[in-house]
């Protein structure tokens, strides 16, 4: 099954981003992804740009809203997702737990749902 | 102002009040599950009549004092909530034999405040051959100690919904699975004692590796772990091998504030000030294993314990003796060739007879199983590095790093790996 870690950052490691190569959290990213390929579970993903540089949009009343920035106003954004395919939940914590992204922000673990897909894509 | 006098005296007894309820529910917690529990072999109605004395305790000893015997006091509160339970579950077949046991039983309570010590029971209950292994460890840590599902689960890296699922779940078979309260037979013991002994380990390291030194609630499980052996410990004086477990902790624990800097940087054994040790410890946990080889059964603890015992040495002799070690692990791998062993022995090898060595110990274990492994990398790095094989380590290096859950061993790989590649580029 496909498990989806929804990576969580402070705007910290948001500017970390703009650091050299041998900025620690960049390393660590690294040898995260050379970790997932070669373990054979890795099947997608993206870093997001910084949350200021989102636009939500939502129809209130039947009138178009746009707002700077995301949704929620917290402290740790969204700031990319990792697409795994692993036999169990238990072993996609693990994964998340290994994410650097865990000991300075948050990583949310969600199964992917190919049921809903199936209806949607038909 | 005697009323404050009398205000604040009252506050005092009642943190003195708490703090003795504390005390005693920890203290007596395995022993009241266990005894409420082994004629009926109901973990969980066991545990819930025991809360519920405890809750009961909450307000009736600040008000009415301590009880001259509180666990006896507890033991016949939750006995009463216990028949109760049993009575509103008398539609169900089994009621009525339980609760003619708990009568028996009441009987005797009756007669003397004390009771038999269950507990190495629902060890042995816990760790149950019929029971999932991977919940042996959260059994005990519940049944026998009284830890919540939630902190549990944090320490199983499981979600907290899941643990409380899988611990009901648990108790259900050990309740309707006809698992028998009882200490197994002598053939079947060793075995049997070795599942006992695996979960209590298991709890040890969960302790150990999460966030070691850092993280409050880990060390607190290493704890607890190290207080389960000594509790199996008194209950079975005779076992060579639950001396080698406890003398296994007790060495790794006597480094516990060594394995961190200052400034929290990990540190690694070798290069460890072996003066911060604890001396106490070592000492205690070397009776242990002179004590377990003078019963001649060598085991598996035995050895891991034997090997930190070597290292141990290092406080005397400043040198350490890679060649027994070495001679340990062969030992080791003979009784069980696990991924950690068997990584071990490389990095034994690779000190005693060459990084050469080690590095074709390393070689001998199957690539697929090591994909996930993150010591295998790191010994591999290490040894990689020191033969000047420079990309291939730094390959190594990255697999390490990319497979490390604690950020104070992630950042010590990272300026490891920094090392080598600026040594590389300069050269």
């Amino acid at each position: 099954m496909q498990f989806a870690l929804l990576i969580y950052e402070s705007p910290e490691a948001f500017t970390a981003r703009n650091a050299d190569e041998t900025d620690p959290y960049l390393g660590a990213w690294r040898a995260y992804y050379k970790a997932l390929v070669e373990a054979g579970i890795y099947v997608g993903g993206n870093p997001l740009q910084p949350p200021e540089t989102g636009t939500t949009v939502r129809l209130k009343d039947g009138k178009r809203r746009v707002q700077d920035g995301p949704f929620a106003d917290t402290k740790e954004q969204l700031g990319g997702f990792t697409i795994l395919e692993l036999p169990s939940l238990d072993a996609a914590l693990e994964w998340a737990a290994r994410c650097p992204a865990a000991s300075i922000g948050a990583v949310e673990v969600r199964p992917i749902s190919p049921e809903y897909k199936r209806r949607v894509t038909g | 102002m005697s009323d404050g006098i009398q205000e604040s005296t009252h506050r005092t007894t009642q943190r003195t009040t708490q703090r003795t309820i504390e005390r005693v529910a920890r203290e007596s917690y395995g022993r009241l599950v266990a005894y409420l529990s082994a004629h009926t072999r109901d973990v969980a109605s066991a545990e819930d009549a025991l809360s519920d004395a405890l809750v009961k305790a909450l307000t009736a000893w600040p008000r009415d004092g301590v009880p001259e015997n509180p666990e006896a006091w507890l033991m016949t509160t939750a006995r009463h909530s216990l028949i109760d339970l049993v009575r509103h579950q008398q539609v169900a077949e089994s009621g009525e034999p339980t609760l003619l046991l708990l009568r028996e039983d009441s009987k005797e309570m009756t007669l003397s405040p004390e009771f038999p010590d269950e507990r190495l029971k629902l060890l042995f209950v816990c760790a149950h051959p019929a029971i999932d292994p991977a919940m042996h460890t959260p059994l005990m840590l519940q049944a026998v100690l009284g830890l919540d599902a939630a902190r549990i689960a944090g320490a199983f890296l499981i979600s907290p919904t899941t643990m409380g699922q899988r611990l009901v779940r648990a108790k259900t078979k050990i309740r309707d699975g006809g698992i028998q309260f009882e200490i197994p037979q002598e053939r079947e013991l060793p075995q049997r004692l070795d599942a006992v002994l695996e979960a209590i380990y298991a709890a040890f390291g969960i302790g150990w590796d999460d966030m070691a030194g850092v993280d409050q609630r880990g060390r607190d499980l290493a704890e607890e772990a190290i207080w389960l052996a000594r509790v199996l410990l008194q209950l079975m004086p005779g076992e060579a091998e639950v001396r080698g477990l406890l003398a296994l902790m007790l060495h790794c624990e006597a480094r516990r504030a060594a394995r961190r800097g200052p400034d929290g940087r990990f540190v690694p054994l070798s290069e460890q000030d072996s003066q911060q040790w604890s001396r106490p410890l070592i000492e205690e946990a070397e009776r242990h294993l002179g004590e377990a080889s003078r019963r001649g059964r060598i085991g598996r603890f035995q050895l891991e314990a034997a090997i930190q015992s070597i290292h141990a040495e290092r406080v005397r002799s400043g040198r350490i003796q890679w060649d027994a070690i070495t001679m340990f692990y062969e030992q080791l791998i003979r009784i069980s060739p696990t991924l950690g062993m068997r990584t071990g022995y490389a990095a034994a090898v690779a000190e005693a007879n060459g990084v050469e060595a080690g590095l074709a110990a390393l070689d001998g274990i199957d690539p697929g199983s090591v994909s996930a492994y993150q010591p295998y990398w790191a010994v591999r790095a290490h040894l990689l590095q020191r033969l000047g094989k420079t990309p291939e380590a730094l390959d190594a290096f990255d697999r390490a790093i990319g497979l490390t859950e604690d950020p104070a061993v992630r950042q010590f790989l990272l300026q490891r790996r920094a090392k080598v590649f600026l040594f590389f580029l300069s050269n």
